[in-house]
């Protein structure tokens, strides 16, 4: 056989090896389903671990700065709106139950109703999105996005309301006092200059939209891989194919519950803790 | 006819049985991939080079009189950025751990042919960051990007870099993934784990810490660029960060880097030494889980970059005792190695030349790791020139030897073709001796003081500047001649048919075509024997099972 | 041209035990090197292919007692160089007393330093021989590091944060000064000379140095104060001009404030349980930023005073304040 007809033949990738490869499911490198299925498995397990050290390196960081600066995190951290939070950690909670019914679909061969598992997994996911955006833009509002004018005074009057912060004079210079109201009593247990005031709470701010964000795209790359397997599966509906490859959908569920955990992860540390 | 008797060029193999550009650009064979890899790779090797040769020229006398310190510091973070993480790196995973790890463990090919491609789009388009970053007018924060230096001061297109680093990192990322998978489930019948040609196991070693490692340093280098453009004080202490947290992230992953530059290669020197000494190589197991042993202690030796930072004396000395510790699988292997050549049958062909230059190159990058990882000496001697010397020896002399042992090694079964072993012996040569003049001096000098990144230095190290200034032209012929020499015979060299020229053991020797078939094996083979059993020549490692016969409408699987 | 050095002076006490250590090991690397280096080439020429007259019979290919000797011996080696090296670092780089103390500031692209007589140098640094040294370093904007080859000591400057290194030196003589950590364009040009002089010299030279003593010297007189005052001294000034005296040392002060005379030293309770040693690192943070770590029994009614003072007015108000505490020379 020459080049040419080698390039003709199109049976050559499994040429006499005697194995099947029906229907495009198997990979032409495997040689059992059973071997492909644990090998997506294994590596999708790899790569949650890469995520979880990616995620891990920044909660690390995170977690020193909260310690070192806990009065003015915790005063930054009062901005973020914990209804909006709680929200979206239970859409997220939903879409995972969803995403898992979708998985057991797949593997029954329900072509439909893991469209539609997957179709809801989607919306809650689009919802979360549409949250997000609405949390952000109130962000950007009160000028807490930490860019060019990123403005701390939103943080600080909510503080005074609440009794968390005086502003004091002392030297001639302004001079925040951070502390508790209790029983009309202040009691100063940190003073920072507001330009220090300035930069730890955008110190959060920075965590929280580099944290969130990372967080976001996983759910936005999340969403188009679901968009796919929606198409898929509606066709494979349409064609009333008996079997298909549950795998991509069992991934995507691996992934999916990552992409739930690490929020679960930042939604306490991020909204909750020192309220 | 059976698909095994061919012969001559017209034989259709990986390379010939489709020559578009579009079949190279869009291909999942893995062996493709590595020459894809080997050739993107060769661009930056002679860019690195090239920053090299202009800061070896800059110190050939003691004035900074060739180049201003802002060019100068420029050509030392391009040199750093490029060789480390535009060469090294990907060197010998990304083109021998694709191209023949795949063929060792008698696999069509990796678990995932398509994330490997992607890992290839993932590093060009990393690595055309990195270079528009250094056209447009070039970095000068060392390869380290040591904060605050490089998120409050540096200017130019620092955050650029990052990017490109980023999606570097995310390519070696899914280049481990992708081993790591193929070698836990696409190993042939039996091809049991203790089977495994010891490459494979430093490649696994490699991988682990390249999942492990590299999603550290891409968050942290990350952080930086959002520090640069956001002015949020995370490793700035003016604006309230801590420039040491940096130092730990970055070290973190950069430390087991060393690793995923140096356990590949040693890897390759296993293979390489026991083909030409015809024996096993001894102690395998140990060789074995020395490399598992170096990529898990060597995740926590990072702190030992860090001893004059003024971080704990208690914290220095747990970071020390483990430095000491992680010395000890190398000198473990390199013992084995040796046995291996005792009572061998030893070939001085090229690629054992490379390797034999590994081993004394090694050694003395290993042992002066000692100075370094005692803290007294270790505090005098960092960021001098010793520490230049010393992860050169370790970086350049272990890596790039392995790396020229490997490509001399596979380079029959990649093209078909064989390099002149003549000018291959007096390359090797002209390695081996320019390297030892280029470096050894800088321990010297590194002794005596001279700092690391120095544009001029005082008059009275002239002499041995102007040495390693010689060496580094003697080197430099000798990596530009395989660099010719090679691209020659990939016209005029002797045309390999042979499936084994070296007479080596292995599946990728035994079993496999030169160049491969486009899907390696006729069939998968079923593993016989363990790696190296040149006790056994009349038994071979594996076989090729003869087709079963196709029932036609029967089922099967 | 071939009268080069290949090593460098030794002048201190410390750069004679590093370089003993130093020895050592690179003794023990050539022995490991060269059985290694000539057992290869041995190896590989007496049974290159082609040499059929050597026994190859019993050529086993893993034998545990070997394994085991070239595991447990470079094993026992490492750990006895490792114990003898981290008991010489920690001998030198933990705490000690009775030194004379110099301040070390780090900037793009200079060191300046300071003598407690407030004599101050430029990328001059002039020491007693003889005499145990204690510098602390500090950086003003990037990481530097502060680089004695013929001492054979180094410590980093970073901002933020006092980095001590303790040293004897033993010649006098001119010795390099470097800057090792990259710090930008002109990192190789932020280099200077350790000047060490013979005890009376040294005195002499401080006398003449002394602030006001010489009216040349351009830089005593900066924008930090100084004036003709020991460091000690223009400490006292600086307290005064930031106000502190309102409330500390002040026996009619109108609040309840810590006794800093006794802060240097000393074990501080803070009001959390925990204690912190009273050294620069603690008085450093609780000028800059008092509520960090609040003393026991007392409230947080101090301002922090990040931003406005200099790392020169840093340096003056430790250096009083060690003055209050009785610790002149060598921090006792």
């Amino acid at each position: 056989m020459s080049v040419k007809e080698l390039e003709k033949s199109a049976t050559l990738e499994h040429a006499g090896d005697g194995h099947f490869h029906g229907d495009g499911i198997l990979g032409e490198q495997f040689e059992t389903l059973e071997q492909q299925n644990t090998s997506y498995l294994i590596g999708m397990w790899a790569f949650i671990v890469q995520e979880v050290l990616f995620f891990g390196a920044i909660f690390t960081a995170y977690a020193i700065y909260r310690f070192k600066y806990v009065l003015e995190f915790t005063l930054a951290h009062h901005e973020l709106s914990v209804p909006i939070g709680t929200l979206n950690t239970f859409v997220l909670l939903f879409s995972s139950y969803t995403m898992a019914r979708a998985v057991r679909a797949a593997m029954q061969n329900r072509h439909k109703k893991q469209a539609f598992y997957l179709l809801l997994t989607f919306l809650f996911a689009g919802v979360f999105m549409v949250n997000k955006y609405f949390e952000y833009g109130a962000k950007f509002e009160h000028h807490l996005f930490p860019g060019g004018d990123y403005d701390a005074h939103t943080i600080v009057e909510h503080a005074e309301k609440k009794g968390e912060l005086r502003v004091a004079e002392e030297n001639g210079k302004e001079v925040y006092e951070l502390g508790k109201t209790r029983d009309g009593q202040f009691t100063v247990f940190k003073k920072v200059t507001p330009e220090e005031f300035e930069q730890r709470t955008r110190l959060f701010f920075g965590f929280y939209f580099v944290m969130t964000g990372l967080h976001g795209l996983h759910v936005l790359v999340g969403m188009i891989i679901i968009a796919i397997l929606i198409g898929r599966a509606w066709i494979d509906h349409m064609k009333n194919k008996p079997v298909a490859d549950y795998m991509p959908v069992e991934m995507t569920g691996l992934y999916w519950h990552l992409v739930d955990i690490v929020w679960i992860f930042l939604f306490p540390l991020l909204y909750l803790i020192g309220r | 006819m059976a698909t095994a008797t061919y012969t001559g060029t017209d034989k259709p193999n990986y390379l010939n049985w489709k020559t578009t550009v579009a079949s190279w650009l869009l291909t999942y064979d893995h062996k493709r991939i590595g020459i894809l890899y080997l050739v993107t790779i060769s661009i930056f090797f002679a860019l690195g080079g090239l920053a090299a040769a202009m800061i070896r020229m800059e110190l050939a006398t003691p004035k900074g009189d060739l180049l201003t310190s802002d060019v100068y510091n420029k050509m030392f973070t391009a040199h750093g950025v490029i060789m480390i993480f535009l060469f090294l790196i990907p060197s010998i995973p990304a083109v021998f751990g694709n191209f023949a790890l795949p063929l060792m463990i008698g696999a069509r090919d990796v678990a995932f042919p398509r994330l490997n491609l992607l890992s290839w789009y993932f590093f060009t388009a990393g690595a055309l960051c990195v270079l528009v970053a250094l056209f447009r007018g070039g970095i000068d924060t060392g390869w380290t990007f040591y904060t605050p230096y490089s998120s409050s001061f540096a200017k130019g297109e620092v955050s650029l870099a990052i990017v490109g680093i980023f999606l570097a990192g995310f390519a070696s990322i899914f280049t481990g993934i992708n081993f790591l998978v193929t070698i836990h489930k696409m190993r042939a019948p039996g091809m049991t784990w203790f089977r495994l040609p010891l490459f494979v196991w430093a490649m696994y070693a490699t991988s682990l810490i390249q999942v492990l490692g590299t999603p550290v340093v891409a968050i942290t280098l990350l952080l930086v660029a959002v520090e640069r453009s956001f002015r949020i004080g995370i490793f700035d202490p003016n604006l309230g960060g801590d420039p040491i947290l940096y130092q730990h992230l970055f070290w973190f992953y950069s430390h087991p880097a060393v690793y995923i530059m140096i356990l590949p290669a040693m890897g390759v020197i296993s293979e390489v030494i026991s083909a030409f000494s015809k024996r096993r190589v001894f102690g395998y197991h140990f060789v074995a889980f020395s490399s598992l042993a170096i990529a898990i202690i060597g995740f926590l030796v990072w702190g030992h970059h860090m001893f004059s930072t003024g971080q704990s004396m208690y914290a220095g000395i747990v970071f020390s005792f483990l430095t000491w510790i992680v010395a000890i699988p190398s000198a473990i292997k390199t013992f084995n190695w040796m046995a291996t050549i005792w009572k061998g049958r030893v070939h001085w062909e090229t690629p054992m030349l490379y390797a034999l230059g590994f081993m004394g190159l090694f050694v003395i990058g290993g042992l002066t790791g000692l100075h370094l990882a005692a803290m007294a000496t270790n505090v005098h001697l960092t960021d001098t020139y010793f520490i230049v010397a010393h992860f050169h020896y370790v970086m350049v002399g272990g890596g790039i030897m392995g790396y020229l042992a490997a490509l001399h090694f596979w380079w029959p079964k990649m093209t078909g073709r064989m390099y002149p072993e003549g000018w291959g012996k007096l390359a090797a040569l002209l390695v081996f001796v320019g390297f030892n003049l280029t470096f050894f001096p800088q321990f010297i000098l590194g002794y005596m003081g001279m700092p690391r990144r120095y544009h001029s230095y005082p008059e009275e190290w002239a002499v041995l500047n102007v040495l390693s200034t010689a060496g580094s032209s003697v080197l430099g012929l000798g990596y530009l001649l395989p660099l010719i020499y090679l691209t020659w015979s990939l016209k005029y060299g002797k045309v390999v048919t042979e499936r084994n020229p070296w007479g080596a053991r292995g599946l990728e020797w035994e079993l496999v075509d030169t160049p491969p078939d486009p899907h390696n094996f006729e069939r998968t083979p079923i593993v016989t024997r363990p790696a190296y059993d040149y006790n056994h020549p009349e038994e071979p490692t594996g076989f090729v099972p003869k087709p079963r016969p196709v029932v036609v409408g029967g089922k099967d699987g | 041209m071939w009268n080069f050095p290949l090593v460098p002076p030794t002048a201190s006490k410390e750069g004679a035990d590093i370089s003993l250590l130093y020895w050592a090991i690179t003794t023990l690397a050539i022995v490991f090197g060269s059985i290694v280096l000539f057992g290869v080439i041995y190896l590989a020429v007496r049974y290159r292919a082609d040499n059929n007259a050597v026994d190859r019979s019993n050529a086993t290919d893993s034998d545990l007692r070997i394994e085991l000797a070239w595991t447990l011996i470079p094993l026992v080696l490492a750990l006895v160089i490792f114990g003898w090296a981290t008991k010489l670092y920690a001998d030198i780089y933990a705490p000690r007393e009775g030194y004379y103390e110099v301040f070390v500031i780090g900037k793009q692209w200079m060191w300046h330093c300071q003598h407690p007589n407030g004599a101050r140098e430029n990328n001059v640094l002039t020491l007693p021989a003889g005499r145990l040294v204690k510098a602390s370093i500090i950086s003003q904007d990037v990481i530097h590091a502060f680089s004695i080859p013929a001492f054979r000591i180094k410590r980093d400057a970073v901002p933020g944060r006092y980095n001590a290194m303790y040293f004897t030196p033993t010649k006098p003589g001119e010795y390099h000064l470097f800057c090792t950590e990259y710090c930008g364009t002109k990192h190789s040009e932020m280099i200077g000379k350790v000047v060490v002089l013979p005890e009376e010299e040294f005195q002499k030279w401080l006398e003449k140095n002394a602030p006001g003593a010489v009216a040349a010297t351009t830089t005593t007189t900066s924008a930090a104060g100084g004036g003709t005052l020991t460091l000690a001294q223009q400490g006292e000034q600086t307290f005064k001009a930031l106000g502190c005296n309102a409330c500390h040392l002040n026996p009619n002060s109108a609040v309840k404030v810590p006794d800093i005379t006794k802060t240097w030293g000393s074990e501080i309770k803070l009001a959390d349980g925990s204690t912190v040693k009273g050294d620069e690192a603690y008085i450093r943070e609780s000028i800059l930023n008092p509520g960090a770590k609040i003393h026991a029994g007392y409230q947080n009614l101090m301002p922090p005073y990040q931003g406005q003072v200099s790392e020169e007015q840093l340096i003056q108000l430790i250096t009083y304040i060690k003055s209050l505490a009785g610790a002149g020379e060598g921090g006792k």
